[in-house]
């Protein structure tokens, strides 16, 4: 087993001693059976010599009859598993492979790379410590290859290995090397991956797997065994702040009263000032209790017992943290959702949310936007279907100790239990608390939406402009406004002019930008509705489920869909900015219409074809619709009841 | 005390997954049986409770046809320990004579071990049973969930496994479905034996040469532990110095041609070995697939 043989056979005592300290490294494997993942990690076993004879010959066996390499050994049915995976040729779960050298066991979490396996990783990433990212050296940086990194980001994996595979099919390239290192580099700084080590390699002739290859005289790193062997991981969950979750309370008679649980950050000795959470009481750390004797501290990883210098109220769930740096306690939040099951994600239907040793009950909210695996982007989305990460608020029905996942993986990640079926259908990565849970909830307002409008005349309401560039939207809008104000409506525009210069600077012109732009002007609107405002919205907004979103954000009656509908053809005749002009030579990216869909209203309230009416009678339909519709009209009894 | 060595990361990692079926199951039991991997994962459930004892019982589905210095060495630890045990026997197998020579070593252990684990499981409404499966005995287990879910007929379904994420484990059940637990699921064969060198936990002495009586069948010695075994004509047991590398039931366990009679000599052969664990163990031999199609029908 990579042991010296020799030490094993002269002086098993001694190799049995110096065996006892060596540590323990989980790492996860990313790629497909294209990159050469099975064969990296057959060959990480075969050159540990963790394969037996016996092994060997069923391999030999297996090779000729199933493999892919000819008469070679064929490394990767080393570590394939069901039989009827084996049979289709892809590994389509998590399988856990074990070997170790002199200095360290390995635990390796070999998930495949296929796009459907999105919850195969996210789990196998969960438990990391490291992961080694695998490119075809032919291939370079790939989709996949981006969908891998940026889920080894998601769950917090802080070390990284890309394994530059296949180098003997690009004849050992520097050059070629090179310029893979920098096309990664360049990406992962894009999604703020650190800690990368690259390593080029072969793993199916062994070069650079185990030790320097001659074959790569002009890489001077480590070689990826080398590496693994020597990568420090340990500090990394002991430098954080203390943080018990309490497993199960330990009373074998009145005398003893002990918290058992892992320690999942943090160190603790007698003596520390602890909290429980979420009540908040706190008592000093009186022993550290195992069966070997009390311990005088006890680190992140450890399995312990602890007794405090005075009762105080702690059971199962709760967490025990140092009072000086304690966790967060709410019962709303903002969190990244993995969904898991084929069964898609209902926002509202109560899930049990398991974090830590507590369970409490939560519903979730429709996605702000989901993240497209491939390109990062993010899109707007109802529901979360199967290996699909989306971005959700969450209510809980009672309050829990947390630290965001970005701070402490243990207490910030959670799975989500279906009530009915007991399925595990999806995880969370907690980001921030909404609200604190000691806070007063939303106040019911007496003075309400209605008692404004009617203190204005009027009934608040939002006018949703859309259509291409140029149609001819802001235009109109602007002649409704003029007359809405000349009728002594209280009105507000929102336009690009005011919109994209000040609250939503920060927004570019992707996918994703528009949508979270159309969000916050969503947002708005409802703030100003609630404030009873007619508000006019002037953008092209191009996506159905933006729309939506923002026709969500209000009551049935409050939200008007004007369709100011241009053909493109007509829209880019008259291109009033050029900005079509420009599109069309490649200088503005993502230009509505011409690389980027507009996707035409189905039900919009008002639809106006500009080529049938001009600006000013288009303006003259629009508020007759609008007084037909009765919104210039206010019910002063009721507005003044609800008063 | 840190960076913590890869046995005591194993041993909390064992630890807090008991605490968690004790904490969440209604019914939890300990599959016991006698073997290596059962002696450490018992010493694991002393550290996980202490200074309680184990807040479940220990169950032994057995087959008649163990070894008898296993039955002896079952009984003398639960003696010393002050557990309670609970011993199944399939009495329908009984009663239909059912055994490894007459009946042969898959409807035996299906009957005598698979079906004799359903019986008792149901008997007493286990919701939660820990086994001594490792990961890395087999390739199918290597995809073994940690709490692996059976359907109420204790079926496993490779499709209805849950994901296991950090140190959450979801051990919600519907009356009648049930979880099978593995607490040594990350150990290796090595972290096994190293742990008990380590700890120094007591083992059935089969695991240590010694002389004792055996016939070689097969290519494989089998141990005549007591006059049920038919010889062949001809056959004669002879005195041999050996040790076994897996316990179960001794028509079915190969022994090794050893002089290993100390615990460091014997993982000094385990080391040197070329061969790999299970081979000793004859129903792994019909097909590659045998322990897969095993466990979908039950057998752990």
């Amino acid at each position: 087993m990579s042991h010296s043989s020799d030490l094993i056979a002269t002086d098993i005592l001694g190799y049995l001693k110096s065996h006892e300290h060596k540590s323990l490294l989980r790492f996860i494997t990313c790629g497909s059976v294209d990159d050469g993942k099975s064969t990296l990690i057959g060959r990480l076993l075969y050159e540990s010599k963790l394969v037996y004879e016996d092994q060997l010959a069923a391999l030999e066996a297996d090779s000729k009859k199933v493999g892919t390499q000819g008469d070679q050994i064929d490394f990767a049915l080393l570590v394939d598993g069901l039989a009827a995976e084996r049979e289709q040729g892809i590994t389509i779960d998590v399988a856990y492979r074990f070997f170790s050298t002199e200095k360290r066991k390995f635990i390796v979490a070999d998930t495949p790379g296929h796009e459907q396996y999105t919850r195969n990783m996210v789990t196998g990433a969960s438990t990391a410590d490291l992961a080694i990212i695998l490119i075809d050296a032919r291939k370079g940086v790939l989709t996949q290859t981006r969908r891998h990194s940026y889920i080894v980001s998601l769950l917090g994996i802080q070390h990284v290995v890309v394994a530059i595979n296949k180098m003997d099919l690009v004849d050992y390239s520097q050059e070629r090397y090179d310029e893979i290192v920098a096309s990664y580099h360049e990406f992962a700084a894009q999604i703020g991956l650190k800690g990368i080590v690259c390593v080029p390699l072969s793993a199916l002739r062994g070069d650079n797997m185990i030790t320097a290859s001659e074959a790569l005289p002009w890489y001077t790193g480590p070689s990826l065994l080398e590496h693994l062997e020597n990568v420090v991981v340990e500090e990394d969950l002991q430098g954080l702040p203390f943080r018990l979750p309490v497993q199960w309370v330990n009373r074998p008679n009145s005398d003893f009263r002990g918290f058992a649980g892992l320690i999942a950050s943090g160190r603790v000795v007698p003596g520390d000032r602890l909290r429980a959470l979420p009540s908040g009481k706190e008592a000093l750390v009186a022993r550290i209790v195992t069966q070997d004797g009390d311990l005088p501290s006890a680190g992140a990883g450890q399995s312990i017992t602890l007794t405090l210098d005075r009762e105080i109220d702690v059971s199962r769930g709760d967490v025990l943290v140092a009072a000086d740096h304690p966790a967060g306690v709410a019962d709303q939040f903002q969190a990244t959702v993995i969904w898991m099951h084929e069964e898609a994600m209902l926002p509202g239907r109560p899930y049990l949310l398991k974090i830590g040793t507590r369970t409490v009950s939560a519903t979730i909210t429709s996605p702000k936007y989901k993240v497209n695996v491939n390109t990062l982007e993010h899109l707007a989305a109802k529901q979360l279907e199967l290996n699909e990460i989306g971005v959700c608020n969450i209510n809980l029905d009672r309050s829990i100790a947390f630290d965001p996942y970005t701070e402490n993986r243990e207490t910030g990640g959670f799975i989500l239990i279906d009530k009915l079926s007991n399925d595990t259908v999806g995880a969370g990565l907690l980001q921030f608390a909404l609200r604190r849970a000691d806070n007063i909830h939303w106040q019911a307002l007496d003075v309400n939406r209605q008692a404004r409008a009617a203190q204005k005349g009027q009934k608040a309401c939002v006018l949703w402009f859309t259509g291409l560039s140029g149609s001819g939207k802001s235009t109109i809008a602007n002649l409704v406004e003029k007359q809405l104000h000349a009728l002594g409506r209280h009105t507000y525009l929102l336009d690009g002019d005011n919109v994209r210069h000040g609250l939503n600077k920060d927004l570019g012109f992707t996918d994703a930008d528009r949508v979270e732009n159309i969000r916050r002007i969503g947002e708005v609107s409802r703030l100003m509705v609630d404030a009873g405002l007619i508000v006019l919205t002037s953008f092209i907004s191009p996506f159905r489920s933006e729309r939506r979103m923002a026709r969500e954000l209000l009551a049935a009656d409050e939200f008007i869909e004007v369709f100011i509908d241009t053909p493109l053809e007509e829209a880019e005749r008259r291109d009033p900015k050029g900005l079509y002009k420009k599109a069309r030579r490649g200088e503005l990216k993502h230009f509505t219409g011409i690389d980027s869909p507009y996707e035409r209203p189905e039900h919009a309230e008002i639809t106006i074809d500009t080529r049938e009416l001009s600006a000013e009678q288009a303006a003259e339909r629009i508020v007759s619709r609008l007084r037909e519709s009765g919104i210039f009209e206010t019910d002063y009894n009721s507005a003044l009841a609800a008063l | 005390m840190y960076p913590l060595t890869h046995l005591q990361r194993l041993e909390a990692e064992s630890l807090h997954i008991m605490r968690e079926v004790v904490a969440e199951c209604e019914n939890p039991v300990m599959l016991y049986s006698i073997g290596k991997d059962s002696s450490v994962m018992l010493h694991l459930a002393m550290k996980a409770f202490y200074p309680a004892k184990p807040p479940f019982r220990l169950l032994h589905v057995d087959t008649t046809w163990k070894f008898r210095e296993m039955i002896a060495f079952r009984d003398e630890t639960v003696r010393k320990l002050g557990l309670e045990l609970l011993v199944h026997i399939n009495q329908e197998g009984v009663a239909r004579g059912v055994g490894p020579f007459t009946h042969g070593s898959s409807v035996h252990t299906d009957i005598m071990k698979t079906q004799g684990l359903k019986q008792a499981l149901d008997q007493y409404g286990f919701d939660a049973a820990f086994g001594g499966a490792r990961r890395d005995e087999e390739k199918s287990r290597a995809k073994e969930r940690i709490f692996s879910f059976r359907s109420a007929q204790h079926r496993w379904d490779p499709k209805r496994q849950r994901p296991e994420l950090w140190h959450s484990y979801n051990t919600r059940i519907h009356k009648g479905e049930s979880l099978r637990v593995f607490p040594l699921s990350n150990w290796t064969e090595l972290d096994i034996w190293q742990y008990i060198h380590q700890q120094n936990i007591p083992i059935v002495p089969l695991y240590l040469a010694a002389p004792r009586p055996v016939v070689r069948r097969g290519g494989t010695l089998i141990m005549v532990d007591d006059d049920r075994m038919p010889l062949e004509p001809g056959e004669k047991p002879e005195m041999k110095m050996v040790r076994f590398r897996t316990l179960g039931c001794y028509p079915l366990t190969g022994a090794i041609e050893s002089t290993a009679t100390t615990l460091p000599e014997v993982i000094q052969e385990m080391l040197l070995a070329t061969s790999s664990e299970r081979e000793g163990r004859m129903i792994d031999h019909d097909s590659s697939a045998s322990m897969e199609k095993k466990k979908q029908e039950g057998y752990f």
